[in-house]
């Protein structure tokens, strides 16, 4: 195993919120979006976050761009704290990790052209670099996310939603980052748009030895393009595995209730499959329930839920999940074989 | 009799860009209690369809050709008439439950709100009849939320709120548009349970538009692929899933990532949807499609029938397709 490009040290990201009808001289509430997150990421890798929305994927992936602050825990770029940079160290860094957005149009100025666009993150980056030499660059990088160089004049608006997520692409790669952090990139499209979308960004990553942090909610996509996936949920991560051997074999409630909730585009295999598996939706995260955070739609809990939060186990190579009692009723739940 | 029978309908709006023509010559029928998916990329018309089917097309659309419900012509009757039949015989769940909900007033309202426009109800009975169905979508503790507002509900329950709203005058036909599209996996796992107990429960027929192949497969019986605004192919949900017999199916269905098999790479269909203001003469997948030869590009092929109660529209033999 290599040395990871980054670690995720305990990290916990908290928010202040005003809650409704407060006084003005209430304290204000703390909403923990994520809480003692601890993950590792290899060069050249993809690791995978899952989970449903408002389970603090976003915000973890914030704060590993540094968007966000951790308020306890450590983010470390090759063995450095990012919170220990200086500011002109950070600025620098910004070069090596990029994001990509969910949605692709809204992500882009509308009043600025294609072009603009993707030489902006090499004109702040690089400042010194000549006019010719920015166009040379942008002209390849569209020519390689398969968008027409000609079209540099054009206006995001003038693009399908498929085309705006290439340009969001050649805009994060643009400045050569060592890591792209994608938030549901491909959510927003159609299923064969989604596709090349995916196989572009593998040719990508295999061409320039990327690492990709891979967020998303549908665990087909997630699994179909990482090599490692963490599942979170309120917040936590409930556990993380090399991409095959958690599909193959999970662990927690939770993962195995997103791994059977997912819809098979055969209707033989999906009458055979259970449904629904998952009753009700994610608590307030201003209100998270005590102990196992899971334990209010969990189909095996146990009245010692309520009391403590589970602690993190090795169940495997390279597998952790939070629940004492993993991978039990099995045969009443697990539906994937 | 069928309840529903679409022949020939198109639809097009007139736009500072051209025309854009967005259904083209679509025909289908559907039975009381059947349902049908309706599949296809954003753009190929799918929306489009139904809203001309509703007559709620906006005010630069025409449509032509003939839709009867239960024997009756209900294309581009006058707004008074169609208002009887929406609600009342046909409803439809759109894709965003926020947008279609009003912000300003409490749930209770605006559901009492259908039942006493469309069939004269006390506000009272209306108001009961609103707690009740809010019950029979599985909203926990119902009558107290008649008093909530749209934004205290989340996505799922929002949804939920939907399509109870739009049971309320039972009617006989719903369209689901994308119903589940901005929830996710597991809440629409619900949303897809509740509409299969909708049609058990209530006999409605269903129309379910989507572009998510995964979710038709555990929910319709029959199946509509559409391109550009035309048929591509429609059949049970089983034979068009097992046997696709167009090249637009199989590339849909071999796009989809899949957690029971491994794969290699995405298989992708190159190019982007078609562009609806300048169809090509031909086939409006020719461009993009792995068959396409001469005939494609110059005629479009007609609708036939094969096997049993399918219906395909592609020049390419069938044995190709595969």
């Amino acid at each position: 195993m290599s040395a990871p490009l980054l670690d995720v040290d305990n990290v916990s990201v908290t928010f202040n919120v005003t809650r409704q009808g407060a006084w003005p001289w209430t304290p204000p509430g703390k909403l923990q979006a994520v809480k003692d997150a601890t993950i590792a990421l290899e060069p050249g890798k993809t690791l995978g976050l899952v989970g449903e929305s408002g389970s603090g994927k976003s915000t973890l992936a914030r704060a590993i761009v540094g968007t966000v602050h951790a308020s306890a825990g450590r983010v470390l770029w090759r063995g450095e704290d990012l919170r220990a940079m200086s500011p002109a160290r950070q600025r620098a860094h910004g070069r090596h990790v990029q994001m990509i957005f969910q949605d692709p149009l809204a992500a882009l100025n509308p009043r600025m052209t294609v072009g603009q666009v993707v030489a902006e993150p090499l004109t702040t980056h690089y400042p010194d670099l000549s006019k010719s030499e920015v166009r040379e660059r942008v002209g390849k990088m569209m020519e390689r996310v398969g968008l027409l160089p000609a079209l540099v004049n054009r206006y995001p608006h003038e693009f399908s939603g498929g085309q705006c997520q290439r340009i969001g692409i050649a805009r994060a790669l643009i400045t050569e980052p060592e890591l792209v952090v994608c938030d549901e990139p491909v959510s927003a499209l159609d299923v064969s748009v989604q596709a090349q979308v995916v196989n572009l960004l593998q040719d990508l990553q295999r061409e320039r030895g990327l690492s990709l942090l891979f967020i998303a909610h549908d665990l087909s996509v997630v699994r179909h393009i990482s090599h490692k996936i963490a599942v979170m949920y309120l917040g936590r991560i409930v556990e993380s595995a090399a991409a095959a051997d958690l599909i193959a074999n999970p662990r927690h409630p939770y993962t195995r209730a997103l791994i059977a909730s997912v819809p098979i585009p055969s209707p033989k295999a999906e009458r055979a499959r259970h449904r629904p598996v998952l009753e009700g939706e994610l608590p307030s995260p201003l209100a998270p329930p005590s102990g196992c955070v899971f334990r209010t739609r969990c189909p095996i809990v146990r009245p010692a839920c309520a009391e403590r939060v589970p602690p993190v186990e090795h169940v495997g190579p390279d597998h952790v999940v939070a629940c004492p009692y993993h991978g039990q009723d099995a045969e009443a739940q697990s539906s994937t074989a | 009799m069928a309840l529903l029978d679409v022949t020939d309908l198109s639809v097009s709006f007139d736009t500072p860009d051209g025309q854009v023509h967005a259904v083209n010559g679509m025909s289908l029928t559907l039975d009381p209690g059947d349902s049908l998916a309706i599949v296809g990329e954003s753009g190929s018309g799918k929306t489009q369809l139904a809203f001309g089917i509703l007559g709620l097309l906006a005010k630069n659309g025409t449509s032509r050709g003939s839709v009867k419900f239960n024997g009756q012509e209900i294309l581009n009757l006058p707004e008074a008439q169609l208002n009887k039949i929406r609600a009342n015989e046909i409803a439809m769940i759109f894709q965003d439950p926020m947008t279609s909900l009003n912000p300003y007033m409490r749930v209770g309202e605006q559901m009492a709100e259908v039942l006493m426009l469309h069939q004269g109800t006390s506000k009272r009975d209306a108001l009961e009849d609103s707690a009740k169905m809010l019950d029979a979508v599985r909203i926990p503790d119902a009558r107290s939320r008649l008093r909530m507002y749209p934004h205290e509900f989340s996505g799922g329950m929002r949804q939920r709120i939907m399509a109870a709203m739009a049971l309320l005058c039972r009617p006989k036909l719903l369209i689901a548009d994308e119903p589940t599209t901005a929830l996710d996996v597991t809440v629409q796992n619900q949303i897809m349970e509740l509409m299969a107990d909708i049609q058990r429960d209530f006999g409605t027929a269903l129309i379910l538009i989507t572009h998510d192949l995964g979710i038709v497969a555990g929910t319709c019986a029959e199946t509509l692929v559409m391109y550009g605004g035309q048929v591509m192919e429609h059949g049970t949900t089983d034979d068009v899933f097992e046997a696709p017999s167009h090249p637009y199916t199989l590339g849909l269905l071999k796009a989809v990532p899949r957690l029971d098999v491994p794969q290699d790479a995405l298989q992708t269909i190159p190019g982007d949807p078609p562009d609806l203001t300048a169809l090509p003469p031909g086939c409006p997948f020719s461009p993009r499609c792995p068959l396409s030869h001469e005939p494609c590009k110059r005629t479009m092929p007609p609708l036939e029938a094969f096997g049993s109660g399918r219906f395909r529209a592609c020049h390419a033999p069938r044995e190709d397709v595969a």
